[in-house]
């Protein structure tokens, strides 16, 4: 399943998002355990993240749709060195970037669940795995 | 239109004064980061001879907090014609800085401009710092700080996983020799913060991760310090030096999206020269065999690598065989590398004193001179949403 709350990938305490006009709809589906990604109204183009206007043909136009939550590892580091303090216990820690094959392409970052030291493969199919936050919803990934 | 001219800034600004304070670990400067820019100033002007009252222009960039109008009034110059900033964090404008000084001169709005940077950490507090606490972050940030992904660090990593992907594991050695390359040149630089603290292929090795795929000594330090470059017209300098240096060609920019929200650039595995670089040696006339050696910007070694491979230094295929260690030492190197120590082991001043270097050297006054060197060039800020390239010569490349 892609929904499992009781474990956080990195303690909570740090930064959190916080939703604008522009990017609300799709923290809000996060918080449903439902991926959606911006789309242009006239040229049907796939964008990641929210952007006003569509780079490729300029229209304000757009709408969310909803994807399944699955993707393949683009990129990836480990951290080690914490930036942030609330973070200071929680290396090694491994980011993602995944690419949705089923939304164009389109990239998003998120953490590995599961052990920060295994090996990670570029190119390595992932599922989403929706993580409750209090008053958010990330994002992350586990491998497929 | 004049028909004689030509739209090009090769040839038409001189630099005839370089100078920087000394340079210190972050936050141990003991006065103030506007009384480092007066000082690496006025040493500039001394080195050029000319009375600071001389100076018409100023150009920074990195969001530099020393106002032109600021240091006009501290100085006392006659009058302030021209001042321009590149916008952006880092050192991807420092190559900009310095084009937009010539590109004032050959345009007639000045005729004495100063490029500088100026950092004093204690004073404004250090660079790569998240906020601390649960702070509600926006925009990009909401998308990054989240997921432990903040630092320059963190940011530019994951584009130089991608690059050493692409490219069959190749790379790693070479980012290597970078840092060996750098710490090396170092030892024999007596400006340099890392003089007398070589390093070793054992201690590079042996030294911690900040994010893989860089280790302690592929990522740059923090300094404080400030130094400057005096431009006047190509015309006016052969009077005033009796080594001037010119400016041979400039490009400064970025690929269209290359900063697309959230990773999402078309093409991310790069360090942002791929359109910039060919400009630059277009201007020019030259390409890079012609280059005696190169000031190759260090935040990260990785973008470092990728930086060389754009301009054309080396191939992806052959990356980790042309960026040797050995090829990458002056003077006897097919491609002396940061031969002050740059970023990573002179000092970081947002990559200023790699065009220092770049003078020194075709003055023949370096630490580590390449004998006889003509054209030096200098790539400013890998990886980051703007960057910049400034090749220079000596006289007889003209
Ligand atoms: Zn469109």
């Amino acid at each position: 399943m892609t929904s499992r709350s009781e474990t956080w990938v990195l303690p909570g305490g740090g930064p959190r998002p916080e939703p604008t006009g522009l990017d609300a709809p799709f923290w809000a589906a996060l918080g449903e355990h439902r991926l959606v990604v911006q789309r242009c109204s006239a040229c049907q183009a796939w964008r990641f993240g929210p952007e006003h206007l569509c780079p490729d043909c300029r229209s304000f136009d757009y709408s969310w749709e909803e994807v399944p939550p699955v993707g393949v590892v683009y990129s990836w580091e480990r951290v080690w060195h914490p930036a942030q303090p609330a973070l200071s216990t929680a290396v090694p820690y491994v980011v993602l970037l995944v690419e949705i094959p089923a939304a164009g392409g389109v990239r998003m970052l998120g953490n590995l669940v599961g052990d920060p030291l295994a090996d990670v493969v570029i190119g390595q199919p992932v599922t989403g795995v929706f993580e409750d936050h209090d008053s958010y919803t990330l994002l992350q990934w586990e491998r497929a | 239109m004049n028909p004689g001219h030509t739209r090009t800034l090769r040839g038409r600004a001189a630099v005839v004064g370089i100078g920087e304070t000394e340079y210190l670990r972050h936050g141990q400067a003991s006065e103030p980061e506007f009384v480092l820019a007066l000082r690496a100033i006025l040493t500039a002007c001394r080195d050029a001879g000319i009375d600071p009252g001389r100076i018409d222009g100023f150009t920074s960039y990195s969001n530099d907090r020393n106002l032109p109008s600021r240091l006009a009034s501290a100085i006392g110059v006659d009058e302030l014609r021209y001042s321009s900033m590149v916008w952006g964090g880092g050192g991807g404008g420092v190559g900009g800085a310095v084009s937009n000084a010539a590109m004032a001169i050959a345009t007639g709005m000045a005729d004495c401009v100063v490029a500088f940077r100026a950092l004093a950490q204690g004073q404004f507090g250090r660079f790569g710092q998240v906020r601390a606490g649960s702070v509600g972050v926006t925009d990009e940030a909401a998308f990054t700080l989240p997921y432990g992904l903040g630092s320059p660090a963190q940011q530019y990593a994951m584009r130089f996983q991608r690059w050493v992907h692409d490219h069959q594991g190749r790379g790693l050695a070479a980012q290597r020799a970078v840092a060996l390359a750098s710490y090396h040149h170092a030892q024999t630089n007596p400006r340099a913060v890392m003089n007398g603290r070589p390093l070793t292929g054992e201690a590079y090795d042996a030294s911690r991760w900040i994010v893989e795929p860089w280790r302690l000594y592929d990522c740059c330090q923090e300094n404080d310090g400030a130094a400057a470059m005096i431009l006047v017209p190509a015309e006016a300098a052969p009077d005033m030096s009796d080594a001037p240096v010119f400016v041979l060609g400039a490009a400064q920019g970025s690929d269209g999206r290359f900063i697309a929200p959230v990773h999402n650039a078309p093409r991310y595995a790069t360090a942002n020269f791929s359109t910039v670089a060919p400009r630059m040696w277009a201007m020019a006339g030259i390409g890079p065999r012609d280059v005696d050696c190169v000031q190759s910007y260090e935040n990260f070694t990785g973008g470092v690598v990728m930086s060389l491979v754009e301009h054309g230094f080396a191939s992806a295929e052959e990356v980790d065989d042309m960026l040797a260690f050995e090829r990458l030492i002056a003077p006897g190197g097919a491609l002396p590398l940061n031969t002050s120590g740059g970023n990573l082991a002179e000092a970081y001043m947002h990559g200023f004193g790699l065009h220092n270097e770049a003078i020194r050297q075709l003055r023949g006054s370096s630490c580590n001179q390449i004998p006889g060197a003509k054209v030096v060039a200098v790539t400013g800020g890998p990886m980051v949403g703007y960057v910049s390239d400034v090749v220079y010569g000596s006289e007889d490349t003209l």
